[in-house]
């Protein structure tokens, strides 16, 4: 079992990815954005950082690179593939995931710890959580203000997996770092194994850092590369 | 109307004499090329010709020392075959005249000296110096400068784990903006930038070669500013982290495959520095082919391609089997790569334009021969009247009412408004983040800590530059300390004004005085530092400003390492330390409540900054809080563990000036139990408990207030609130 990690140029959280993964038990292997064969791959990463650069609008220029064609492959044959900050950016204007991202508001960068709770687990990040529980998770973006024209539609599906919360797990303005819609996290395709998360869930992997509580996040994403949602 | 011509060295900021040991040198002439480069290499910036009799002074002959001053960065030995490079640089000029770009090309310049080691840059910190945020426009350069340094930082995928800040007048029309940056290798990584091997290539690796920049060394770093100066802006260089970011991998994937046999950063003076440096260093020569540079714009002159300071280019040496591999790396990483020159057996550096000779000088002439100057330095005056304005403490202040007023000031205030805008958790190493008095990493894979903090003290120092001096050592290795870690090694960027002024010479030697001694007295090496001279606008000083960065050391890392948020009911707290002495000279209570700047700061001791510091180390691995003691004093100190913590404390036996007294060489603990096991003098001073800073007779403030004056000190006045009184934030 093994799980590509989707390097683009300026990507730069995937040896984090790497290591958190390997905590949680699992092979993975980085998969420059150039290469065009995902075969074999049990499950998708595709992590944060700055692809080519974030110039022209956050994910604009990497959904045209040449490995995205099989990453949409096996998204659609239903193999897991989440997206973390930029990977989530990447997903949207792939089309793989709905939404996209505008800067934070206060249009300012937030490297911050952030609290979210998990609003459902039907999908392949969140199958290991339960619904109502408060993770966490360190935010690390400047255009992590999530929007979509079909919101209502997204909400109305369960498609929303995290929202962001405070310590108590009630949600409210005060507690909405960046200005997200409906305090949106993250969000699972219709089909539940495509699902993009705005904070990073491998940097709560070890106590030692402040929190391990990315950890049921990824542990429940390689069960899935196991095991498929039922 | 004629106005006479002046000579193009002059107008190059080289003097007659410098233009005679030229033509000495070269027997004849300069030509035009010529004339640029050694102009640039010349440079105070490049040259450190007024400083470099004092830096001798610096010692760095420990055994730990692998690599001392003058690589592009220090390196010393973490054992197990691990090492740590480490470097500080400034960029103070390009950010005042554009902030943002001026800070960004900072951070990449700082990471291209610690990757041409052949480390990878783990962590960056930023101590910056700005004026008086209540001034607009210094609101639009700091926030322009934090925006720069987090934009750059952040997308070249560089954590940067904190700095520190001052705010003073002297800082309003020449901000300092230093930047520290450290790479974790293995010994066999390291590489060194001496070319060797007749007939090896130099291929120049990174962003094409263009019009920014020229001249950034002589015209923005070397000499002082004056109304007008804005037309200075084509001398700041444009940053691209995204380009800088590919650089780093495919650099690291060079030393990983072994193709290189040296490398080398493009900074300050660009082609003709690398060139003439990579070669003079391994005592060879060096052919180069300006036709063959990749460059942005077709129509270059000579002078203009070598002394362009594009950013995100590098020179490496290779052999000739290896170029193939190395123009294939390059391509996998989507960088241009282009051999512009040959090794020789020198000595000359000879440079071609279109079947031209441009330059034929010795390669290392450009980087010995400069002239050193010994500059007259005199005490300067203004020392005998400030130390006559002692501060005025009286007896029965009111600690309640002074720390709303300290805690509202924007450098002792809650610097979140800063730090948030870094990356500071990439590559999961941060132990202990930003906010605390050191930041700590581990490195993965062993038990080994690095801790890192940043110092200076400008006020303090201006009143004596070299007890202040001296003191920035100590305190740095006591923040590094507290978490855990033992000072180990330091850089120092030492910013001041014109050196022609023999009152900032005089600084100068007494700073470097001051930081040598205390190095030396707790044996920590120095690496590595930087010289930034002519910080003077309108023929106004800036105050001296010394920065260190220290390098601390543990191994193994303390399993739960002292923080700042561990108070709880019931602890206890200890003051450790020596009593305090009245060390109120550019002491906040005096520089803020009686608007003052005089006095004298206290001497200290070596042996006992080392015996204090040696307790701290001790303790970290034992102790669920330590809290180094510096701006403010005890109750600034106090209040940020029961802010952070959120629990208030009583405080007994200590006098409302004992409180805000800056006695250095103190720190706080906080404990579970009722002994503290150190044989430094200590003693307990309170308990941890209630909602209030109960300081007895000397009075009280709820914890609610203190952290809402705290939080809002310095995000407040950023966001343009008035600064007359304290608002409240929603969520306090």
């Amino acid at each position: 079992m093994t799980i590509a990690v989707i390097v683009y140029p300026g990507t730069n959280c995937e040896h984090d990815i790497v290591h958190a993964l390997d905590l949680a038990g699992a092979d993975s292997e980085l998969v420059w954005h150039r290469d065009t064969d995902l075969a074999g791959a049990d499950g998708i990463v595709l992590p944060g950082g700055f692809a080519h650069g974030d110039y022209l609008r956050t994910g604009a220029i990497a959904r045209f690179s040449p490995i995205m064609e099989a990453i949409a492959q096996l998204a659609h044959e239903g193999v897991p593939t989440i997206g973390v900050c930029n990977g989530f950016q990447i997903l949207c204007e792939a089309g793989l995931l709905p939404g996209a991202f505008v800067a934070n508001r206060g249009l300012k960068f937030i490297c911050a710890p952030t609290h979210v709770r998990v609003e459902s687990i039907d999908s392949v990040l969140t199958r290991g959580a339960y619904i109502g529980q408060v993770l966490r998770l360190p935010l690390n973006s400047y255009e992590g203000n999530y929007v979509a024209d079909d919101i209502n539609k997204i909400e109305s599906e369960g498609d929303v997996t995290l929202r962001y919360c405070n310590a108590g797990g009630s949600i409210d303005v005060s507690a909405n770092p960046n200005g997200s819609t409906n305090s949106i996290a993250a969000v699972a395709s219709t089909s539940r194994n495509v699902v993009g998360i705005m904070p990073h869930p491998e940097r709560a992997c070890e106590e030692i850092l402040g929190s391990s509580d990315g950890m049921v996040l990824l542990e429940g994403f390689i069960a899935s590369t196991e095991m498929p949602l039922s | 109307m004629t106005t006479p011509r002046v000579p193009d060295h002059i107008r190059l900021g080289m003097t007659d004499d410098e233009y005679q040991i030229i033509v000495e040198i070269l027997g004849r002439e300069p030509l035009d090329a010529e004339l640029a480069m050694y102009s640039v290499m010349w440079s105070e910036h490049c040259s450190y010709k007024s400083s470099r009799t004092h830096l001798a002074r610096f010692t760095s002959d420990q055994p730990w020392v692998v690599v001392g001053p003058g690589e592009n960065a220090g390196v010393v030995d973490l054992g197990d075959g691990w090492l740590a490079a480490l470097r500080i640089e400034s960029h103070n000029h390009p950010t005042y005249v554009e902030p943002y770009q001026g800070a960004a090309t900072g951070v990449g310049g700082i990471l291209r000296d610690i990757f041409t080691m052949g480390a990878r840059p783990v962590a960056l910190w930023d101590p910056l110096r700005f004026g008086p945020l209540d001034e607009p426009h210094n609101r639009y350069l700091f926030e322009g400068a934090v925006s720069g340094i987090a934009g750059y930082g952040n997308a070249v995928g560089v954590p940067t784990l904190g700095g520190e800040v001052e705010f003073a007048d002297r800082f309003s029309k020449n901000p300092l903006v230093n930047v520290m940056a450290l790479g974790i290798l293995k010994r066999e990584q390291l590489v060194l930038s001496a070319a060797s091997g007749e007939g090896n290539l130099a291929i120049l690796l990174g962003n094409a070669t263009g019009r920014d920049g020229i001249g950034g060394a002589s015209i923005l770093a070397s000499a002082s500013f004056e109304e007008g100066d804005e037309e200075k802006r084509p001398s700041v260089q444009v940053g691209d982290p995204f380009e800088e970011k590919k650089l780093i991998e495919a650099c690291l994937e060079l030393y990983d495959r072994g193709l290189v046999v040296a490398i080398q950063d493009l900074g300050a003076a660009g082609i003709s520095c690398a060139t003439s440096e990579i070669a003079g260093n391994g005592g060879m020569g060096m052919e180069v082919d300006l036709d063959k540079v990749h460059l942005r714009e077709g129509d270059m002159t000579p002078g203009e391609i070598l002394m362009s300071e594009s950013q995100e280019r590098m020179l490496a040496v290779v052999t000739p089997e290896n170029e193939a591999d190395v123009l294939a790396v390059a391509r996998k990483w989507e960088i241009d790569a282009s051999t512009i020159g040959v090794i020789t057996r020198g000595p000359d550096l000879v440079v071609y334009s279109k079947g031209e000779l441009v330059c034929e000088v010795p390669a290392a002439s450009l980087a010995d021969d400069a002239p050193r100057y010994d500059r007259p330095s005199q005490r300067p005056g203004y020392l005998d009247e400030a130390w006559a304005e002692e501060p005025q403490i009286p007896i029965g202040l009111d600690a309640g009412d002074v720390l709303r007023t300290l805690l509202d000031d924007p450098a002792i205030g809650d610097r979140s408004w800063i730090f948030r805008q870094y990356d500071h958790m990439l590559f999961l190493n941060t132990v202990i983040a930003p906010g605390h008095d050191g930041s700590l990493l581990r490195i993965k894979g062993t038990k080994k800590g690095v801790a890192v903090s940043t110092d200076g003290d400008s006020l303090r120092i201006y009143l004596d530059p070299r007890r202040g001096s001296a003191r920035i050592v100590f305190e740095s290795a006591l923040n590094v300390a507290v978490t855990g870690a033992a000072p180990y090694a330091l850089v120092d960027n030492l910013n001041f004004g014109n050196p022609e002024v023999p009152g900032v010479m005089w600084q100068f030697i007494e700073s470097v005085e001051g930081l040598a001694w205390a190095c030396e007295e707790l044996d920590v090496p120095v690496v590595g530092g930087n010289v930034s001279f002519y910080n003077q606008t309108d023929g106004v000083d800036i105050y001296p400003s010394p920065v260190v960065g220290m390098l601390g050391f543990c191994d193994p890392m303390p399993e739960h390492p002292p923080r700042l948020d561990r108070a709880r009911e019931d602890m206890t707290v200890w003051l450790v330390g020596e009593d305090a002495r009245h060390d109120f000279a550019a002491s906040a209570y005096d520089r803020i409540i009686n608007n003052n700047l005089g006095g004298r700061p206290v001497d200290v001791d070596g042996g006992e900054a080392r015996r204090v510091i040696a307790a701290a180390v001790m303790l970290a691995y034992e102790t669920p809080l330590l809290h180094d003691i510096s701006i403010g004093g005890l109750a600034v100190a106090l209040a940020e563990i029961s802010i952070i913590s959120g629990v208030g404390m009583t405080i007994e036996g200590v006098s409302g000036r004992e409180l805000f007294d800056e006695t250095p060489l103190r720190f706080i603990a906080v404990t579970h139990a009722d002994r503290l096991d150190t044989d430094e003098p200590h003693r307990r001073i309170g308990t941890i408990g209630g909602n209030t800073l109960d300081f007895g007779e000397a009075g009280v403030l709820s914890v609610a207030e203190a952290t809402d004056i705290w939080r809002n000190a310095l995000s407040g006045r950023m966001a343009g609130r008035s600064t007359e009184s304290t608002q409240r934030s929603p969520d306090a």
